[in-house]
């Protein structure tokens, strides 16, 4: 009874950290590149109600998740025309992204409010699901999850093992270095942050298809905001993100356990609520405090406009 | 190619009628130039003759308005640094192209074609690092390296090229004497390979003793072609200020007064992670001298500037004092009100707000001299200050009105010198005072100099150029990694001593970087 629970909770939590995983890992990419995108939130947030509707009207999850990973994309695109080409102001206009994707999410999912999607099946590898705890969190899991982990290993290959990764991280640190160089400054930039608004649709469209499948405003709920702090407090660093993630992930399925449980507890739900937040922001703050590490990994030119000279 | 085959004589680089025209200024204008095989050319000229601009034209980063370009006997349009590269040109950036939060190997590789195999580029690296004496460790991480290593990392990504021209941008700037002379050593093995080099710089010396041809740039045209060893130095002066070079008058020693400025056992922990320490400085300033400190750069001269100028505090108060009153924990207006001017290497962010008019500038360290009228500004007042400023100091300007950054590097430093000499400071603390600075104006400022410590100030310079503070100084001393030496009088010391030191060895126990990897 009790190993059940806790692979309930083990489940539970991989489930939750999987958006964020995926959702930071692009934004990752981009800021490495240089460019912060504060528009997480409103990528998110149309690719969930892309995703929702593709798949709705199509009856195709992965037509869904295409669409969603193709409306962060555009969203993140049209970003990136503004502070790349207009050389707009990079914070001005993230948060402009977030405020305008929220809305128009709400706007397009208006028809959408009272709609369900069937729940889909999830993916048993044979044997190792069978497994007592750890068998079903890990190999019994949606196909996303598995594709966030795909994703991490993918990640960290191309960042430290490949050479576009080290171009990318060249043009992050200098850009002005890298274009004396002969590096297409702004066509890397270009490319990191669509990869990251692409990421940042698939996230929002695993939360409308696969978590809780259907569309309500707002679902989104602070994740895309959650993900650039972890992102950032976890100084850059894939396996920091993947760790964040989960720890958000694991204390939000706790903090609800309680709150289901009947517990005799005196404490507000609003501050159980609140708790996952408070905790990935304290456990990354704290394992990041080397400034060393931070220096090493963040990039130097994160959020500032470069214009090459002709 | 069989126009290889003339040998010396081949021409492997020409630029005829090379025009680059910038909004608000002509930076290259008719410009031709030959360069053979195996020849190393200077181009000389002063800050903003436009140098840099020919040279990155030549390079792909940028591209001509007009004219042409022959690679080899052909007509090119260099599209890019990489087209560049693929034709057999290199290029060592003034301000290095390196990444510092990569290792050299990554460092290298990224200025390589194609997909290299870090493992044997490391090797490679080692190898043709030992043929040309420049040894650097693969495996190092960039921000780790002193300037001088980094210069050699750039040099070997080049060399792992097999350039057929090679691109010196100011290269000697960040070096000690003696590893300029091993600078030297490689550039003239490369040319005598067939290797050709265009060796910018405004350093008149160097170019004589390195250099069989000279090309002079000034405003942007080319004013002469010279053969450095049949000329004199002050000849190519000339040639590239177009007057004669103003000589400053170094009086006899003034009689010394009080001490203004005593250093006591100062030390602190630098705030950047990756920043130098300072450890243990002893140093006092006294009234009617100028005492120079040289050092290569990164070696604490901006840590000490900064615990100086108050920016950062130190935790013992009684290890820095100004004019007698122990400073260490004073603000930086604290320390203004007792008597010291400070002008800071940076000029736009520290020296002066770029985006505030000169006159506000002026109001910012100027306020105690009777600017302001129970705490209102009297605009009359400092417009009349900033106008004596730029008269005084020759500052080509708009007008007082105009924003700082409207200003060439060369007049802001000389706005922002005049600025703290015309306040008389008791104590002046000067970074680079003529860093940027074109010839005739360098010698301007230190004329200044000389002239306020004869009204006795005492004047503590921190300059990267040896040849100034031998100019100018009483007396000197060398920050090297944190720590500070004796100061000595000029006449017991010269360059060769002070070049040594530059490296921590004035005693036994110091490090020795530079000279030790050299040898």
């Amino acid at each position: 009874m009790e190993s059940s629970i806790l692979s309930s909770i083990l489940f539970a939590t991989i489930v939750a950290g999987t958006p964020l995983i995926i959702v930071a890992l692009g934004q990752l990419i981009a800021e490495k590149s240089g460019v912060l995108n504060l528009g997480a939130e409103g990528m998110m947030s149309m690719g969930a109600i892309a995703g929702f509707a593709i798949s709705f009207e199509t009856g195709s999850v992965w037509l869904g998740v295409l669409g969603g990973m193709a409306a962060g994309a555009l969203m993140s695109y049209l970003f990136a025309v503004v502070v790349l080409t207009l050389m707009g102001n990079q914070v001005a206009t993230g948060l402009a992204l977030s405020i305008l994707g929220v809305g128009l999410s709400a706007f397009i999912g208006k028809p959408y409010e009272s709609e369900i999607l069937p729940t889909i099946e999830a993916i048993r590898i044979p044997l190792l699901a069978d497994i007592p705890i750890i068998g079903e969190p890990l190999f019994a899991q949606q196909s996303l999850v598995y594709f966030s982990w795909a994703l991490f290993g993918a990640i960290v290959w191309f960042l430290y093992r490949s050479r576009p990764g080290l171009v990318l991280r060249a043009v992050g640190e200098s850009p002005s270095s890298a274009h004396s160089i002969g590096y297409p400054v702004i066509r890397i930039r270009y490319m990191a942050t669509i990869f990251g608004g692409a990421m940042a649709g698939i996230g929002g469209a695993f939360l409308s298809v696969f978590y809780t499948p259907l569309w309500v405003e707002g679902m989104v709920a602070g994740r895309g905001w959650i993900a650039i702090a972890l992102v950032v407090f976890a100084t850059w660093r894939p396996f920091r993100v993947m760790v964040g993630a989960y720890l958000f992930g694991g204390v939000m399925v706790a903090q609800l356990f309680v709150q289901g449980s009947g517990l005799e507890i005196n404490i507000p739900s609003q501050f159980l609520s609140s708790l996952p937040y408070l905790a990935t922001i304290i456990v990354l703050v704290i394992i990041s405090r080397d400034q060393n590490t931070v220096r090493l990994n963040a990039p130097v030119s994160l959020g500032q406009p470069y214009r090459p000279d002709a | 190619m069989t126009s290889e085959s003339g040998g010396s004589e081949a021409l492997r680089l020409e630029l005829q009628g090379i025009t680059k025209i910038y909004p608000s200024v002509i930076a290259n204008e008719d410009v031709s130039l030959s360069v053979k095989k195996g020849e190393i050319h200077a181009v000389l000229g002063e800050n903003g003759a436009g140098k840099s601009t020919l040279m990155k034209m030549i390079y792909g980063v940028t591209k001509p308005d007009a004219g042409e370009m022959k690679w080899e006997g052909q007509v090119v349009h260099v599209e890019n640094p990489a087209h560049a590269r693929s034709l057999g040109i290199g290029m060592v950036f003034q301000h290095f192209s390196l990444f510092e939060t990569l290792n050299v190997v990554e460092n290298v590789a990224l200025g390589l074609p194609g997909n290299p195999d870090l493992n044997q580029l490391a090797e490679q690296i080692i190898e043709v690092s030992n043929r040309y004496g420049l040894p650097v460790d693969p495996q190092r991480l960039v921000h780790a390296l002193s300037v001088g290593e980094r210069q050699r990392v750039e040099i070997v990504r080049c060399l792992l090229q097999n350039p057929k021209l090679l691109i010196m941008d100011e290269p000697t700037s960040v070096l000690t004497p003696q590893a300029v002379r091993k600078l030297f050593d490689t550039l003239r093995q490369l040319a005598e390979e067939g290797c050709s080099i265009l060796y910018i710089s405004h350093k008149l010396d160097e170019i004589q003793e390195l250099c069989h041809v000279a090309t002079v740039l000034r405003d942007g045209k080319v004013t002469g072609d010279c053969i450095p060893s049949e000329e004199t130095p002050r000849s190519m002066a000339s040639l590239m200020i177009g007057k004669e070079l103003p000589v400053p008058e170094h009086n006899a020693p003034v009689e010394l007064g009080e001490a203004r400025l005593q250093l006591n056992r100062l030390s602190r922990k630098s705030d950047d992670p990756f920043g130098t320490n300072l450890r243990d400085i002893e140093l006092e300033v006294r009234s009617g001298e100028i005492l120079g400190i040289a050092g290569v750069s990164g070696n604490g001269q901006q840590e000490l500037l900064y615990a100086l100028s108050g920016e950062e505090l130190v935790d013992d108060a009684d290890s820095i004092v100004i004019c007698g009153k122990a400073s260490g924990r004073d603000n930086p207006d604290r320390r203004r009100v007792g008597g010291l001017g400070f002008v800071p290497e940076e000029r736009l962010g520290r020296g002066a707000v770029p985006r505030m008019s000169l006159t506000e500038n002026a109001l910012l360290t100027a306020h105690h001299a009777g600017m302001l009228k129970n705490g209102m500004i009297q605009f009359d007042k400092i417009a009349e200050f900033a106008r004596k400023c730029i008269d005084g100091f020759n500052v080509k300007c708009g007008g007082e009105e105009h924003a700082a950054n409207s200003l060439s590097g060369g007049n802001l430093q000389k706005f922002i010198m005049g600025r703290e000499i015309l306040l008389t400071p008791k104590m002046l603390v000067v970074a680079q005072p003529t860093w940027g600075v074109d010839v005739g104006a360098a010698a301007f400022i230190r004329q200044e100099l000389i002239d306020l410590r004869n009204e006795g100030t005492a004047i503590l310079v921190i300059s990267e150029e040896l040849e100034e503070l031998f100019e100018i100084s009483d007396r000197i001393a060398v920050i090297a990694n944190g720590r500070m030496s004796p100061a000595k009088n000029l006449a017991d010391t010269n360059i060769d001593e002070i070049g040594v030191w530059m490296s921590g060895m004035w005693d036994q126990a110091a490090p020795a970087e530079e000279v030790q990897t050299n040898a």
